[in-house]
């Protein structure tokens, strides 16, 4: 099937440039024609599995831990301004 | 002539933030209003590379909760989601929310036009960060393609549980929306879930608004974003109406999009129109295993919500007697009428008429915080104190007062009834002391009998 | 002595004894890497300051006749372990110079265990691979021959461990990502259940499939180490833990898939696992040998992982946009780019029934396959690759290709069962070749025992006496 690589990468935020959109296009579609295979599959009335556990009700009791600190949390940030994480304007919503 | 009739239908998106303890999938305090920034995030809520979230129960609790106060049915499964996108307040580049099995469902809300507002679901889901843009050295909103613009972010917000209500498009006009936010915030409140506060952004609105005509379903949609207190909520639906009307009798068809809400114009308008609707992507969240309730803990989430503003409104006009005004300005916030219940139990022993402590709190503006209710009966009880100065001296004022006000004494017996509460205040302010004045009028229709 | 050739056991046999300090012990595995680090490219970053002072610390408490399961021995971690202070990269240049805040709680679980870190091991950007060469630092090399590949996702970690740079190490396998370097590698990995290692502080491959082992150079080590690392943890709502006892040797049935050896297994690999089969089948002891388990929805398994996780590793990566830290995602490699696409793509609007829900389904029916045959049997004996070590750069053209690799070891991840890979011998051209052991849920000691057995069977073969020639 033709994927349009433009809007999937747009949708994925990554930036590419038209050759890597060619490529991926040709690998998208070869790795997307072999999963078709599933189709083979009889899956009527069949449950889908979205976790192997069986988990249910894990939850967490309403209990304050402690965070870490302003200098920690922006250590790592190419970009900052008092205390704050600083990127290039987003344009208003 | 072809007079076209425009119906407004009208949708309401509302998102309440929980006053939690902590966020809604790590231990960070949800306190963020207010506070330093970024300094109350973790390695969950800043997305760092393998963080993982934990749900915070009570906030389950509280939604639960939310959806029964607004009749809904609670499903016994429901799961968490993944809604994908970008935007740099969006820490982990997807939000965890719930998509199609969401905690409450089908409910309604009931205005005072007997109209049932139908609530299509209630669900839970995280806050985003807080995103402030400055653009250059303006304030301006407009950006200029050469200005130096940035945005700043601040992780305290992250993560904050929010819960979403999702009514059916059933508003027909502004008065309506604004009954309903009314109700659902003091809903809210009674079950002490969130302050619900609109200028503080503890609840938020997004109206969807279209028009159409003969009962038909609309063709478009305009989302409203930006509308941060109630005094606007009106204003902006209102004037969007406006718009659109004038477009469609232009014979354009409103644009589909979001509009902003701007305080300063007065007016709403267009954000940067999208190319396409957005594709969220939504799949089941695979590091939060679902949860599934029984009967028996759907029950228990009923009983630990006590009366709520409709039932308590209903029973103070039946129980205590009270107008219907006064019932609900009594009921606005819980914690007024939980006082004056308390207030009438201390004065019950002390024969204080309820309706003395109904008007003593509404008139009064009682400093409910600081005065007690022991306390608010004391003083009625010394404010009813009154004096007795003697059966000759009182007689002796009437006398006196009945002399200067030979006028009000004919108006009174020439059939005004009236005039004798003149008198009666002659009578209080010549004594200079504080007389009973049922006895003071009875004294007085005596004498001019 | 090589103090860097022995086992943890050994190892922790000596210190105790005070044959040798953890000092000497980590010096000479500091030793191993200064000497061979460069050339294959197994170390993304080596903490020699920190890993000695922690050797001190233990030598201390060794001195003071405390006792900590790995007091003083001497690991590797794969880089997608997060490490406080300590770089930590995926091996992908988007996070070439992340530091990370806070520790992994394995890797927490692992320094309260007395484990002395050496440093951070290469790895196929991100997890996403099984040669080891989608690192953007440059393949690691297989140390048993340096013109082929160590197997991925966790090259590093692997080749750490055959070449003697460390006593253990840890991996994480999705896919096959650490039962593929271990036979790749003639040493031990261990996949656990999906759920009894915590996944927190672990970089995100695909959250339904990651399950967290290690690498070690005997099944005994391996159950040690698993002991560390195992247990349900607060801080990741999916994991469990639940008693399990396993029968004894004498009760064991094992089965087999006959399809596995029919599908066009490399013809080497085939008399191996033969030869193996036949130790399993005549010297273990065992009750019974049923060679006609079928798993009859294997075949579908790479097709259905190639929906799930591509969606679930297309949402995981979008944290990273270069705002909080790292860098900005056009710096993201070809093949991580390449699955980022095939998640959105097929998760976007109008195609979410066409594949990820069909996938989710098939999902079920190879977990149903591996619970029936469980019932038939007590464990599972099949390949791990259906060749042996390629040479470097024989797929990397070829996408399909390489994710075809992983065939045979897929299909646990997806029923989320463990799987142990043990070392059952070499080709002519004497590159290793594994076999993996699997089991129900939570059947780790069953493995452990199996394996074991195994060993012992063949502890006098002539290869188990083979070392690398570095």
């Amino acid at each position: 099937m033709k994927i349009d690589a433009s809007h999937v990468a747009k949708l994925a935020n990554l930036p590419l440039n038209l050759v890597e959109e060619k490529k991926f296009e040709k690998q998208l579609s070869d790795i997307l024609s072999y999963v078709e295979k599933l189709k083979e599959v009889d899956t009527k009335n069949v449950e889908t599995t979205s976790q192997v556990t069986g988990l249910e009700n894990v939850t967490r009791e309403d209990e304050t831990a402690t965070s870490l600190s302003q200098e920690e949390t922006l250590s790592n940030a190419k970009s900052q301004h008092n205390g704050l994480f600083k990127v290039k304007a987003i344009l208003t919503e | 002539m072809n007079i076209k009739k425009y119906q407004p239908v009208i949708g309401l998106e509302v998102h309440v933030e929980l006053k939690t303890k902590s966020k809604m999938f790590c231990g960070c305090s949800a306190d963020h209003f207010g506070q330093k920034p970024n300094t109350h995030t973790c390695p969950v809520c800043l997305g760092l590379p393998g963080a993982l979230p934990v749900p915070n129960k009570k906030a389950i609790d509280w939604c639960i909760m939310i959806g029964l106060a607004l009749n809904c049915k609670i499903p016994l499964f429901s799961k968490f989601d993944r809604k994908n996108y970008f935007y740099p307040d969006l820490a982990k580049g997807y939000q965890i929310s719930q998509y199609d099995e969401p905690f409450c469902q089908k409910g309604f809300i009931e205005l005072s036009n007997g109209k049932k507002i139908g609530i299509t679901r209630v669900h839970m889901e995280e806050d985003t960060a807080k995103l402030m843009h400055q653009f250059g050295n303006q304030k301006s909103k407009i950006k200029n393609q050469n200005d130096e613009g940035y945005s700043l972010i601040d992780f305290n917000r992250s993560g904050v549980p929010l819960v979403e209500i999702v009514t059916e498009p059933d508003f027909e006009n502004a008065k309506e929306v604004v009954e309903y936010l009314k109700k659902l915030q003091q809903i809210v409140r009674y079950l002490n879930v969130s302050d619900a506060d609109m200028e503080k952004g503890n609840m938020r609105l997004e109206p969807n608004i279209s028009l159409t005509t003969n009962n038909k379903l609309p063709i478009y949609k305009v989302e409203v974003k930006n509308i941060n207190s109630f005094r606007f909520v009106e204003k902006a639906i209102e004037y969007e109406i406006k718009r659109q009307t004038e477009s469609l009798k232009e014979g354009k068809i409103p644009v589909q999009e979001t509009r902003g809400w701007d305080e300063d114009k007065q007016k709403t308008v267009t954000q940067r129109v999208k190319e396409e609707a957005n594709d969220y992507r939504y799949f089941p969240e695979p590091d939060i295993p679902p949860i599934r309730l029984s009967e028996l803990q759907i029950t228990n989430y009923k009983l630990q919500i006590k009366e709520l503003p409709d039932a308590k409104l209903i029973r103070f006009i039946k129980s205590y007697n009270l107008s219907q005004y006064d019932a609900e300005i009594l009921t606005r916030q819980i914690g007024l009428a939980n006082y004056f219940e308390e207030s009438v139990k201390v004065g019950k022993p002390h024969q204080i008429s309820l309706k003395q402590i109904a008007n003593t709190i509404i008139n009064k503006k009682i400093d409910i915080k600081n005065i007690l209710p022991a306390q608010l009966i004391k003083n009625i009880i010394s404010s009813q104190k009154t004096d007795d100065i003697g059966e000759d001296k009182l007689r002796e004022i009437i006398n006196k007062v009945m002399k200067e006000n030979s006028k009000a004494v004919e108006d009174y017996k020439s059939g005004h009834e009236n005039a004798i509460m003149f008198l009666v205040g002659q009578v209080m302010r010549n004594s200079k002391q504080k007389l009973d004045a049922n006895k003071v009028k009875e004294k007085l229709k005596k004498v001019l009998q | 002595m090589n103090l860097n050739s022995l086992t943890i056991k050994e190892a922790k046999v000596g210190l105790k004894n005070k044959k040798f300090s953890s000092v000497e012990l980590t010096k000479a595995c500091l030793e191993q890497i200064k000497k061979y680090n460069k050339d294959l490219n197994v170390f993304i970053t080596v903490t020699e300051k920190e890993a000695l002072d922690s050797a001190k610390k233990a030598d201390e408490l060794i001195l003071s006749g405390q006792d900590l399961p790995l007091l003083g021995i001497p690991i590797a971690l794969k880089d997608l372990f997060l490490t406080k202070g300590i770089k930590t990269t995926a091996a992908s240049n988007v996070l070439k110079d992340y530091i990370p805040q806070y520790d992994a709680t394995v890797v927490k679980k692992l320094k309260d265990a007395g484990a002395v870190i050496l440093g951070k091991t290469n790895l196929d950007a991100w997890a996403h691979g099984s040669s080891g060469e989608n690192s953007d630092f440059g393949p690691t090399k297989n140390p048993w021959n340096k013109d082929y590949v160590p197997g991925g996702s966790s090259s590093g970690s692997a080749a750490a461990l055959t070449a003697d740079m460390c006593i253990a190490s840890t991996g994480t396998d999705t896919a096959g990502s650490i039962r593929l370097p271990a036979s790749f590698n003639n040493i031990v990995g261990l996949k656990p259940t999906y759920g009894r290692v915590s996944r927190y502080g672990i970089v995100a491959m695909a959250s339904s499939l990651d399950s967290i082992g290690h690498f070690t150079k005997t099944v005994e080590d391996s159950a040690l180490f698993f002991n560390v690392t195992a247990g349900k943890d607060p801080m990741d709502a999916t994991t469990l833990e639940k008693e399990y006892t396993a029968k004894p040797l004498n009760k064991i049935k094992i089965g087999v898939d006959p399809d596995f050896l029919s599908k066009s297994l490399e013809i080497e690999t085939l008399n191996l696992l033969a030869k193996a089969y036949n130790v399993f089948k005549n010297d273990l002891e065992i009750e019974d040998f049923i060679p006609d388990v079928s798993l009859s929805h294997q075949e579908y398994g790479i097709a259905c992982y190639y929906i799930i996780q591509p969606a679930e590793v297309s949402s995981n990566l979008a944290r990273y946009d270069g705002i909080r830290y790292g860098l900005r995602r056009a710096n993201f490699g070809d093949e991580a780019k390449r699955r980022i696409m095939l998640g959105t793509y097929t998760l976007s609007a109008g195609y979410y029934d066409t594949y990820y829900k069909r996938a989710m389904q098939v999902r079920t029916l190879i977990k149903q396959d591996f619970d029936t045959a469980f019932k038939k049997v007590d464990a599972i004996i099949a390949p791990v690759s259906p060749t042996p070590p390629w040479k470097l750069g024989e797929k990397i053209n070829d996408p399909l290709k390489m994710y075809l690799s992983d065939k045979f070891t897929v299909t646990a991840n997806l029923a989320g069962i463990p799987g142990l890979s043990i070392p059952i011998g070499f080709t002519s051209k004497g590159l290793p070749v594994g076999l993996q052991i699997l089991g129900p849920h939570f059947s780790e000691e069953l493995l452990f025992k199996i394996g074991c057995a195994y060993e012992q069977a063949t502890k006098n073969e002539i290869w188990r006496k083979l070392k690398p020639k570095l």
